[in-house]
C-alpha cells in the first residue's frame, strides 16, 4: 500500500481492510427495527465509529431507554461489522447526547413519506402540552388542522395525532 | 454498599415497581388511549430501571436482571407509594401525578450531580419523564374540572400524601409540598412521610408474579 493511502490496514492475513467510511456505509443499511423506512444512521443514534487494530468501536445511544429495538440494533450492527471482516465493540451511551434534532434531513423526509410526522425541534424551555396541541402538518394531505389524540402511541417514540382535513389519524415522532 | 449504589437501587426499584403497577392497566384501562398511555409509560419506567440497575450492577459485580428479579422482596429499596395496588382511576391518577412531580424534583437534583454517569442518565430520563408529567397534569386538570372528579382526586391525594412525601429525601420534600399545594390550590396535611424500607404487603404479591417466570427456569437459563 502506498504511503499516500490514508486507509488503515486492519489485522493481517485474510482480514479485509476496513475503513471508518466502510463502517458508516454498512451501518447506513441497517433499518430501524420498528420504523424500517429509516436507517439507524438517519436516526442519528450512531454517535461515533472508530477502527483500531481489527476492532470496530461504535458508540451508540438508544432513542428511548425502554426501546426493545435496542438489542436488535446492537445485534444487527455486530453482524454487519462481522461481514466486513472485523470484530465489533458496541458501546451504549446513556446520556442526553441524542435528540430527535439529530435525525438527518433525509431521515425526516423518509419518515414523512411513510406517514409519520417528523418531530418538532427541541425547545429550550420546558416542554408543555399546549405546544403539542398546536397544528402540526399532516403527512398525508399537508393540512395543519391537526390535533393531538394521545401523547403516547404504539411505541415509546410516537404520539398519535388526527387530521381534521383528511380525517386520518397519523403518528408523530415525539420530540426528545 | 456505597451511597451511590444505594441511591441507584432506590430509584431503579421505584421505576421498576411503578412500571409494573402501570402495566396492570394494559388491556383494562377506561378507554383505549389510556391503555396505550399507561402501557407506554410502564415501558419507559422499566427502561429507566434497567439503565439504573446496570450502573449499580457494574459496581456490585452483578447484572441488571439479577438486581431486578433475584433479590428477596424485603431487599427492595422502593418507596411504598409505588408498591400500592390501586386499580381505581382517581387513585391511579393521584399516584401518577404525585410520583411524577416528586420524580421531577429528584431528577433535577441528579442532573446537577458531579457524577457524570448519574447526571447524564438523569438528563436522558428527564426527557422521557416530561411526557409522563404532561400526561399526569392533563388528567389532574381534567378531574379537577368536575365536581365528582375533583372530590375523588382530592380524597385520593390526601390518602396518598404521606406516601408521596416518602419518595424524597428530607431536603427535597419542601419543593414537593410547594408544587402540590400550588396545583391543588389548597394546603396539604403536615404529616410524617411513609419511609422507604418498610414495605407494603402488596409488594410481596407483586414480586411473586413479577419473578415467577424467572424462578420457574433452571439457574443459568438464557432468555
Amino acid at each position: 500500500m502506498g504511503g499516500d493511502d490514508l486507509r488503515q490496514t486492519l489485522g493481517t492475513g485474510w482480514r479485509a481492510v476496513v475503513t471508518v467510511d466502510d463502517v458508516w456505509a454498512a451501518l447506513a443499511e441497517i433499518p430501524d427495527p420498528e420504523i424500517p423506512v429509516i436507517s439507524i444512521v438517519d436516526l442519528g443514534v450512531v454517535k461515533g465509529v472508530e477502527v483500531t487494530n481489527g476492532t470496530v468501536s461504535v458508540e451508540f445511544t438508544p432513542t428511548f431507554m425502554g426501546c426493545p429495538a435496542l438489542d436488535t440494533m446492537r445485534l444487527a450492527m455486530e453482524a454487519r461489522i462481522a461481514e466486513l471482516g472485523a470484530s465489533a465493540d458496541i458501546h451504549v451511551r446513556l446520556d442526553d447526547s441524542w435528540s430527535t434534532d439529530d435525525i438527518t434531513a433525509e431521515g425526516r423526509e423518509k419518515l414523512r413519506a411513510a406517514g409519520f410526522a417528523p418531530p418538532a425541534p427541541r425547545v429550550a424551555e420546558k416542554l408543555e402540552l399546549v405546544q403539542l396541541q398546536r397544528g402540526f402538518r399532516c403527512p398525508y394531505c399537508g393540512s395543519t388542522s391537526t390535533k393531538l389524540e394521545n401523547l403516547f402511541g404504539p411505541t415509546p417514540c410516537r404520539s398519535i395525532r388526527y387530521c381534521e382535513e383528511c380525517r386520518q389519524p397519523f403518528e408523530q415522532f415525539k420530540t426528545i | 454498599m456505597s451511597d451511590r449504589t444505594d441511591l441507584l437501587l432506590a430509584i431503579a426499584d421505584d421505576e421498576l415497581i411503578l412500571g409494573w403497577r402501570n402495566s396492570e392497566w394494559t388491556g383494562i384501562a377506561p378507554f383505549l388511549e389510556e391503555d396505550v398511555a399507561f402501557s407506554s409509560i410502564a415501558q419507559n419506567e422499566i427502561g429507566h430501571a434497567r439503565a439504573l440497575y446496570e450502573l449499580a450492577a457494574a459496581e456490585l459485580g452483578t447484572t441488571a436482571d439479577e438486581l431486578a428479579f433475584d433479590r428477596e422482596p424485603g431487599e427492595y429499596r422502593s418507596a411504598p407509594l409505588v408498591e400500592l395496588r390501586r386499580l381505581e382511576w382517581a387513585r391511579t391518577i393521584a399516584r401518577h401525578w404525585l410520583y411524577e412531580t416528586a420524580d421531577e424534583i429528584r431528577l433535577a437534583a441528579l442532573k446537577a450531580s458531579d457524577d457524570p454517569e448519574i447526571a447524564g442518565l438523569a438528563a436522558k430520563m428527564d426527557r422521557e419523564e416530561a411526557y409522563h408529567r404532561m400526561h399526569a397534569e392533563m388528567w389532574v386538570d381534567r378531574l379537577l374540572a368536575t365536581e365528582e372528579g375533583s372530590e375523588r382526586l382530592q380524597e385520593a391525594v390526601d390518602e396518598l400524601w404521606p406516601y408521596a412525601l416518602g419518595v424524597l429525601d428530607d431536603e427535597l420534600r419542601p419543593e414537593l409540598v410547594a408544587r402540590a399545594q400550588e396545583k391543588l390550590e389548597r394546603a396539604l396535611a403536615d404529616v410524617e412521610p411513609v419511609p422507604r424500607g418498610v414495605h407494603e404487603a402488596e409488594l410481596a404479591e407483586l414480586w411473586e408474579e413479577m419473578t415467577s417466570a424467572r424462578r420457574s427456569a433452571p439457574a443459568g437459563a438464557q432468555w
